[in-house]
């Protein structure tokens, strides 16, 4: 039986490795091919050479990786019991359905409205000057730039970690209690480790987008929060030197291969409840 | 006490999640043409937006591709993620996520980029066809990704049981491990309709011959500052999912509750 | 299982559906047929009801495709794969087109309404003797105000900007070409420098207006100047346009010193396909009523004199949008630059916006 299922393990490959092939390993292979060429369309190590001696990339690609690195733990943190308190709820499907809506509303019309609702006159204003703060610039500023950043994040993270608490057998939880663990302990203990799948894929799929954000760092942060998105935006569309963003994306790439590295699942230890 | 706490937790991110979508629908009545100073009521912008057959025809394509790319790319992604679950090599596994998460890292215009010059090579007539090919190649990874964590989940014991009780492949398939990892699959096809509604940059670099989407018509509108049409757009079609998925639920609900008094008329 | 089965029979339903729907609404709005003209344009940027009275009177329905940034655009173009007619690049874009072999000549011949054109539109440096392209709009990069709070003698010359008064109060449109080059004109420098000293000094100007500069944006701009969200924005005219019809308080100033004049072409480019159709198109636009309807829908300046003169007299003695002659004669055009010059401009003004 093992040996059949073996066999056919190629099988399952078929459509997805041809996707692989014709979507990924195609791109990248581009991508890698024009960053070494410059302008002119000569042969060149220019561009990575520019990247890693030029201060101004170095800290826009501190920078993004700060940000991000925000952007994430914020959204793990506002994440992490908006699921666990979702899945407490009779009609948790419901709801989690109703977290994933406001992602179909087009992210340029939320920011917009973000902007309405931040601005001298707006919503959030009005609020502060009713409990007597009175007006504050907002718009922005980093912490104005992060908050909306989160916000169109947080659905990526909920869905996954709703998922792994979904997926945890509610029989560790009463065996942990039976043994006289207090509901910290339990959480920390059990809950916490069990569900640190989701919490992984959540980050993957939160941080690594983040790092390339661009839209947002000029819509919401008024450019004064500058990304490595920002710089492979200008290099696509503005100066049209495609040679030095492919060479950011490059490093992009290679970051991402980091963060999965450092985030993928390690070969579970002894003691594991499995 | 507890309780409290959480439900009141749980409003004031809801709150916060639907705050702007509020917005817009407020403005989209506004008698103003742009969303600054609320102007009184109108349902002109409905009006315009019903009459206009090109922006109609525009949010049909949107929603077409939408659907059929999540559709198509979560049956790829999950058999893919069944793929990867099953390599044994801890080397060949990284390596093939990495190379599922290269797209999700990828920035959208380097995407579209490259996507186009991948199309014009192959002599793909870019449209509707090359669109909806683009929208399943950067919706496949997020699938990967949902279903993933699930699988890991499953207990190799249980698919064990399984066999020894002599299930064939399909019947452990489509008995044991679908239905195990469907929630994953259901996110997985929700996260991939965010991407393909939200994407702007691949679309655009991709499409040609008169085909557009919703996320280019808004992005190259707002040179001239986005209409309110559009917020009544928003409006409708927010509207419209919302009945869809509480309708949905409601369906489902109603035919849970019935197989459940079933089954307690049986035992 | 079953349900899953079901529910992707549903969907595949579902897009069935869909699809018949767009194909009925496209062939109501009659978009299939060989009498068509593929357009590629900004978003919203023709009056749509000149589209529909264009077939009326002509028989060719209009394809309206979309871009939001003339780099884009050329990729597109330059990719091929694309059926465009008719593109509306800005002025170095045409050149940077032309010199790529991507636009085909216009026909003279066939053009019936050049002669509506003001002859001081024409012949301009980025396509001399108008060999390939038709001028559609024009304007000019300057200064919005907002009356409630900054009185207009503060603000009729480009270095006033840099006075200590407007700590944190300006709005700077997100644009190499144009913010380098505002820098530029107040070190009396060409727009179109490719000293690279000269840029370098431009950059360490700009610096100093950092600590003025309250964000750096875009199309947004717009958006933000209507709710008084700053008292100032450096802004071409055809944005400002749009947010003076939002905001009572809010004025334009070309500065007389010099600034930018930046036209919108209609060009032809490889591409195109249906020539009857153009060539039609070409003249029903050049047309003085339909220009000037064109006109007051879009609220850009037109070249056209003739349709110029069919505009109420508000807009068209309007010294803001329609400056007069001796502000025109300080204009300059954008010519286009050598790609290692362009981004000596963007890597000064990437510095910048760092350093803010």
């Amino acid at each position: 039986m093992r040996a059949v299922t073996k066999r056919r393990t190629w099988l399952y490959f078929i459509p997805y490795g041809l996707w692989l092939a014709l979507f990924v390993v195609a791109p990248v292979a581009l991508i890698i091919y024009q960053s070494f060429f410059d302008l002119g369309h000569h042969f060149t190590l220019g561009n990575y050479s520019t990247y890693f001696q030029s201060a101004t990339y170095l800290k826009m690609t501190l920078n993004s990786v700060w940000y991000a690195f925000l952007i994430t733990l914020f959204t793990g943190l506002i994440s992490y019991p908006t699921a666990y308190f979702l899945h407490q709820l009779k009609h948790r499907q419901f709801w989690l359905l109703l977290v994933i809506l406001p992602t179909w509303i087009n992210i340029l019309l939320k920011a917009y409205a973000f902007i309405g609702i931040f601005s001298q006159a707006g919503l959030a204003n009005q609020f502060l000057t009713f409990i007597g703060i009175g007006p504050q610039q907002i718009l922005f500023t980093n912490a104005s730039f992060i908050f909306v950043a989160t916000y169109i994040q947080i659905p990526f993270m909920i869905l996954p970690i709703y998922n792994s608490i979904d997926d945890l057998n509610p029989a560790f939880v009463n065996a942990s209690r039976d043994l006289g663990a207090s509901n910290w302990q339990t959480f920390r203990r059990v809950i916490f480790p069990l569900t640190l799948p989701g919490v992984k894929a959540g980050v993957q799929a939160v941080f690594i987008p983040s790092l390339s954000l661009f839209m947002l760092t000029r819509l919401i942060g008024g450019n004064k929060v500058i990304t490595l998105g920002t710089a492979i935006e200008e290099h696509f569309l503005t100066t049209m030197n495609w040679g030095m963003g492919s060479t950011i994306g490059v490093i992009l790439i290679v970051a991402m291969i980091i963060v999965m590295t450092l985030t993928g699942d390690k070969k579970p230890k002894g003691g594991a409840p499995r | 006490m507890s309780k409290k706490l959480a439900n009141a937790y749980l409003i004031l991110v809801f709150a916060v999640l639907y705050a702007p979508i509020v917005f817009l629908i407020v403005y989209s009545f506004s008698q103003g043409e742009t969303m600054t100073n609320y102007h009184g009521f109108t349902w002109r912008h409905y009006q315009t937006l019903f009459s206009d057959a090109r922006m109609l025809a525009i949010v049909a394509n949107t929603l077409l591709v939408a659907l059929l790319s999540s559709l198509i790319a979560t049956l790829i992604g999950t058999w893919g993620a069944l793929g990867i679950n099953r390599t044994t090599k801890r080397v060949t596994r990284e390596s093939l996520l990495t190379l599922n998460n290269v797209l999700m890292v990828s920035p959208d215009v380097i995407i579209g980029a490259s996507f186009l010059i991948f199309f014009t090579m192959l002599k793909i007539p870019l449209g509707f066809g090359s669109v909806l090919m683009s929208h399943i190649a950067f919706e496949i990874p997020i699938v990967v990704l949902m279903v993933l964590p699930r699988l890991r989940e499953m207990s190799s014991s249980m698919l064990d049981a399984a066999e020894d009780l002599g299930a064939t492949t399909r019947q452990l398939l489509t008995q044991v491990i679908v239905p195990f990892i469907s929630p994953g699959i259901f996110a997985g096809f929700f996260m991939a309709l965010t991407y393909s509604l939200d994407d702007f940059a691949v679309t655009f670099f991709v499409t040609g011959n008169g085909f557009s989407t919703l996320s280019v018509e808004i992005y190259s509108r707002a040179r001239q500052g986005i209409n309110l049409e559009i917020n009544a757009l928003s409006g409708v079609m927010f509207l419209f999912s919302l009945l869809l998925v509480g309708g949905y639920y409601w369906i489902q609900q109603a035919s849970q509750k019935r197989k459940h008094r079933k089954r307690e008329v049986a035992s | 299982m079953k349900r899953l089965l079901s529910l992707i029979i549903g969907l595949l339903a579902v897009c069935g559906l869909l699809a018949y729907t767009s194909q009925s609404l496209e062939k109501s709005s009659g978009s299939t047929g060989s009498k068509v003209l593929n357009l590629y344009n900004w978003g919203d940027y023709i009056d749509p009801n000149l589209l529909t009275k264009f077939q009326r009177e002509t028989g060719y329905h209009v394809n309206v495709e979309t871009f939001d940034s003339n780099e884009a655009m050329y990729t597109k173009i330059n990719q091929g794969g694309t059926h465009y007619d008719l593109a509306v690049p800005s002025e170095y874009m045409v050149s940077k087109m032309k010199r790529a072999h991507l636009l085909q000549p216009l026909d003279k011949s066939r053009l019936t309404g050049w002669g509506n054109f003001d002859q001081q539109f024409l012949n301009q440096s980025f396509d001399r003797g108008n060999r390939y392209s038709m001028p559609y709009f024009w304007g000019t990069l300057g200064i919005v105000y907002n009356d409630k709070m900054v009185k207009a003698s503060e603000v009729q010359h480009w270095d006033d900007l840099w006075s200590p008064k407007f700590r944190d109060k300006i709005m700077l449109i997100d644009s190499a070409r144009d913010i380098m080059g505002m820098s530029l004109v107040t070190l009396h420098k060409s727009m179109n420098t490719t000293d690279p000293q000269t840029l370098l000094a431009a950059e360490k100007r700009l610096n100093t207006l950092a600590p003025n500069v309250k964000a750096v944006v875009a199309d947004e701009i717009k958006m933000y100047m209507i709710q008084d969200e700053a008292p100032l924005a450096v802004d071409w005219s055809g944005e400002a346009a749009e947010m003076l019809a939002g905001n009572s308080h809010l004025h334009y100033v070309v500065p007389r010193e010099g600034s930018n004049l930046w036209f919108d072409n209609l060009v032809i480019p490889k591409t195109a396909q249906h020539y009857n159709a153009i060539y039609a198109f070409l003249n029903f636009m050049s047309e003085p009523k339909n220009a000037a309807q064109n006109a007051e829908y879009i609220g850009y300046a037109t070249p056209n004199k003739k349709a110029k003169a069919l505009l109420p007299k508000s807009v068209r003695d309007d010294q803001e949008f329609y400056p007069d002659q001796k502000t025109v004669d300080h204009l300059q055009v954008y010519r286009d630059l050598a790609p290692n010059i362009v981004e000596l401009y963007n890597d000064r003004y990437l510095e910048f916006k760092m350093h803010h």
